[in-house]
């Protein structure tokens, strides 16, 4: 289609905390501030900047996106903010995309901030306005009940048990024990998971992924750019994005449609025809131990029903065949909302220039996705990546 | 003039004080049901959609759950930007540039009657540790600039009168304005001062409303229009957010997007290029700060201009010929959806009893409103 190739070179994250010492604007200069390092670049060479963050109710501040522009640097520069609101982190990068495919910028910083704890005593409250104010919040739902009903019914439609659903924290935790970011990296076993909390069957404590504060940040740049500020560019070949309906009551909630039809305009775009082959790292958005599983099967990783075969096989674990969430995903990291979008991001981005460390899966991978999810279970942002 | 990207549809519901009759979904749905009636298209033929919220504006958190369903967007590409819908429209410029997309709406919406607490609101858009505690009605904000804007210009409290008796006459003959009036110079300068030199009729109204606009790449919109409305230019800054840090005399945001949309315009004297402006007179001296940022006027000239009357819609430079907000009213994060509709209504030679003959180039520009200094521009031509 002769698009403009765009390229990330440069990345930053900040350590993910329940309570970060630091103010939000804080937060977001300092993920900036390692992005730019890391390429050697400075403010000056910034020529706008797209950031992301989910509802203003964590931070607690009207307008957060202009609250945070001069700590996201972007003082007297072009600066808007996107959100749908889980799918935040990954939708960020797609933005950037926007900026820089358009031709009318050469980079583009990109950075996503989440202040959770700000939301006192916890931030769940800030979940019982999302509902829709006639049918929904009268009900006073919470976030872990409509997810205990969507696990519900994927466990049954699959006819998977919570031992085998219990097998992606017990990995993803693990990984976490490599990444300097993490907040809950741990070597625990499927018995812990199940002993844990009982929040609402079928969820217990340890299949949610903890409520977080931190900032992370890209750096996006033409072509022409890029290839001068580093070696290793490693280039967004693919995006996809869409929001279904919000009357989420109507749908049937075992499959996730949603990420299907982004991951499919990804992969077009891509140019990929089988994804679980050409694909050869994943970091689906697991803010629930089953969503990754759900949305390993949403991205056509594998068939509908087959994504408990893959993790009991080790086909996701960090050596196997296709790594899913090597970094520790949002389970074992944390899950500042829009930041740990942008962290898989980099995960893949660090991943592809083989600088992950412990963390680095073998077999000099070449082609990685990060995909997110959000709203009331209706957003799928899907970004593919090459090296 | 390059031809590019160009506006072919366009919606509204029409702005009114208070709509108890609808909901947000039902307002949102009016303006895109039009403007694709206008376009000529289905909504299944749109490439992607772009939405304009701000959670605290319409009471939802992650408000842009509630984007898609209106505008025929479920299971589509779609996002939400929380800015100003001169922004969401800078977004979809960006997206048919990039060549994925062909047809990109967008939609922009107030609700402002929902609201029954909007200054405490305001407050909370301040730093919650330097500024918040000052516990201030957040309109001193608006009255410590207006007053620096007159110490460094030579601005006057009349001059800023005169755009508001101008703007609510402009708005009795816009069918769509909900704040129109016939008033005296001496009424506006005797009306309750709220914080000095800032008055109560200083102050625009809120409005209700929803605006939808259908932007296509130049083939698409010569194959489906008669009349492209060309986006030549479009730009959006962001200052600072403190109030410590910024300039109080100068709207800098305003002059950083006008020289990016300029600059894309290739337009170099915008004075003598621009046939009219539709700009953000949220506060009457805001529009004259506004022109004076976007060098349509000198620093300190337009004030001046107004008393001449250059500024009236028989006058050589038109500003806010619909009514602006004064007179329309302030529609939060879609003030700009308004100012973009205006001048599409214009250069199409649609704009009714308040059309300026022989249009070809207009501007619009929105500020986000207190306290921000975030401002967006768009010039478009026939």
């Amino acid at each position: 289609m002769g698009l403009r190739r765009v390229a990330i070179v440069g990345a930053g994250i900040t350590k993910f905390y329940r309570y970060a010492q630091e103010t939000p604007k804080e937060l977001a200069y300092e993920a900036a501030k390692m992005a730019l390092d890391s390429c050697e670049m400075t403010l000056k060479d910034i020529d706008c900047v797209a950031l992301g963050t989910a509802p203003d109710a964590f931070d607690g501040v009207h307008m957060n996106g202009e609250y945070l522009t001069d700590g996201a640097g972007a003082f007297q520069k072009p600066f808007m903010r996107h959100y749908v609101g889980g799918g935040t982190g990954v939708m960020s990068p797609i933005h950037g995309w926007f900026h820089v495919a358009s031709g009318m910028f050469d980079t583009c910083l990109v950075i996503a901030e989440e202040k959770m704890s700000s939301a006192f005593p916890h931030p769940a409250g800030a979940f019982l306005t999302i509902f829709d104010h006639t049918t929904e919040q009268p009900l006073f739902p919470t976030l872990i009940w409509i997810f205990a009903i969507e696990m519900h019914r994927f466990m049954h439609r699959h006819g998977y048990t919570k031992e085998e659903i219990a097998q992606v924290a017990v990995k993803n935790k693990r990984n976490a024990l490599d990444h300097p970011s993490a907040q809950l990296g741990a070597e625990i076993t499927v018995k812990d998971v199940l002993d844990s909390e009982m929040m609402a069957y079928p969820v217990n404590r340890l299949d949610i992924s903890p409520t977080s504060d931190g900032a992370s940040a890209i750096i996006l740049a033409s072509e022409n750019v890029a290839r001068r500020v580093t070696e290793k560019p490693v280039w967004i070949d693919g995006i996809g994005y869409c929001l279904d309906t919000a009357y989420w009551c109507n749908r049937d909630l075992y499959y996730p449609d949603y990420v299907e039809v982004a991951a499919r305009n990804a992969y077009e775009m891509a140019g990929i025809k089988e994804p679980s082959k050409e694909i050869h790292v994943a970091e689906p958005y697991d803010p629930f131990t089953y969503k990754e599983l759900h949305h390993i099967e949403g991205l056509q990783l594998c068939k509908r029903g087959e994504s408990v075969k893959m993790l009991l096989d080790g086909v996701t674990q960090r050596d196997g065949n296709l790594p899913c969430c090597p970094s520790g995903g949002l389970l074992g990291v944390g899950n500042p909302i829009a930041a740990s979008g942008i962290m898989k991001i980099i995960e893949i981005f660090l991943q592809l220039r083989e600088e992950a460390g412990a963390r680095q899966v073998p077999g000099k991978p070449t082609c990685g996705l990060a995909q997110a999810w959000g709203d009331l279970m209706q957003v799928g942002t899907v970004v593919v990546m090459r090296s | 003039m390059t031809k590019e990207i160009a506006i072919i549809g366009i919606g509204t519901t029409g702005f009114r004080a208070t709509t108890p009759d609808l909901s947000f979904r039902e307002l949102t749905y009016e303006a895109a049901k039009k403007a694709y009636v206008d376009a000529g298209v289905e909504p299944k033929e749109i490439g992607a959609f772009v939405a304009t919220s701000e959670d605290f504006c319409e009471g939802y958190s992650i408000a842009d759950e509630y984007a898609p369903d209106q505008v025929g967007a479920a299971l589509r590409p779609i996002y939400t930007v929380p800015g100003d819908f001169i922004q969401s429209m800078g977004s979809g410029v960006m997206m048919l540039r990039s060549g994925l997309y062909d047809l990109v709406a967008v939609q922009g919406l107030s609700k402002a009657s929902n609201m029954i607490t909007k200054t405490y609101l305001t407050d909370f858009a301040l730093d919650p540790i330097y500024n918040r505690p000052l516990k201030e009605h957040s309109d001193y904000i608006a009255g410590m600039e207006m007053n620096r804007y007159f110490y460094e210009t030579g601005t006057f409290r009349e001059q800023c009168a005169q755009v508001v008796v101008k703007n609510k006459r402009n708005a009795m003959f816009n069918p769509l304005a909900g704040h129109g009036c016939d008033l005296t110079l001496d009424y506006v300068m005797e009306s309750p001062m709220v914080s000095y030199p800032l008055s109560e009729l200083d102050i625009s109204p809120y409005s209700d409303g929803a605006v939808v606009i259908v932007m296509a790449t130049a083939e698409t919109a010569l194959a489906l229009s008669d009349t492209p409305i060309w986006v030549r230019g479009i730009g959006w800054t962001s200052d600072t957010p403190g109030l410590e840090t910024r300039d109080w005399g100068k709207a800098v945001y305003a002059e950083l997007a006008g020289d990016m949309a300029y600059k894309m315009a290739g337009i170099r004297s915008p004075r003598s290029e621009v046939d009219f402006a539709e700009v953000s007179d949220e506060f009457s001296y805001k529009e004259l700060q506004h022109l004076e940022a976007l060098r349509l006027c000198s620093p300190g000239e337009a004030g001046q201009l107004t008393m001449d009357g250059v500024t009236e819609i028989s006058g050589d430079l038109p500003v806010n010929p619909s009514g602006g907000c004064l007179g329309v009213g302030c529609l939060l994060e879609c003030t700009g959806g308004q100012k973009v509709l205006d001048v599409v209504l214009q250069l199409r030679g649609e704009a009714g009893q308040n059309q300026i003959p022989d249009v070809t180039t207009g501007l619009a520009m929105s500020w986000r409103g207190l306290p921000t200094t975030t401002g967006a521009v768009a010039i478009l031509s026939n």
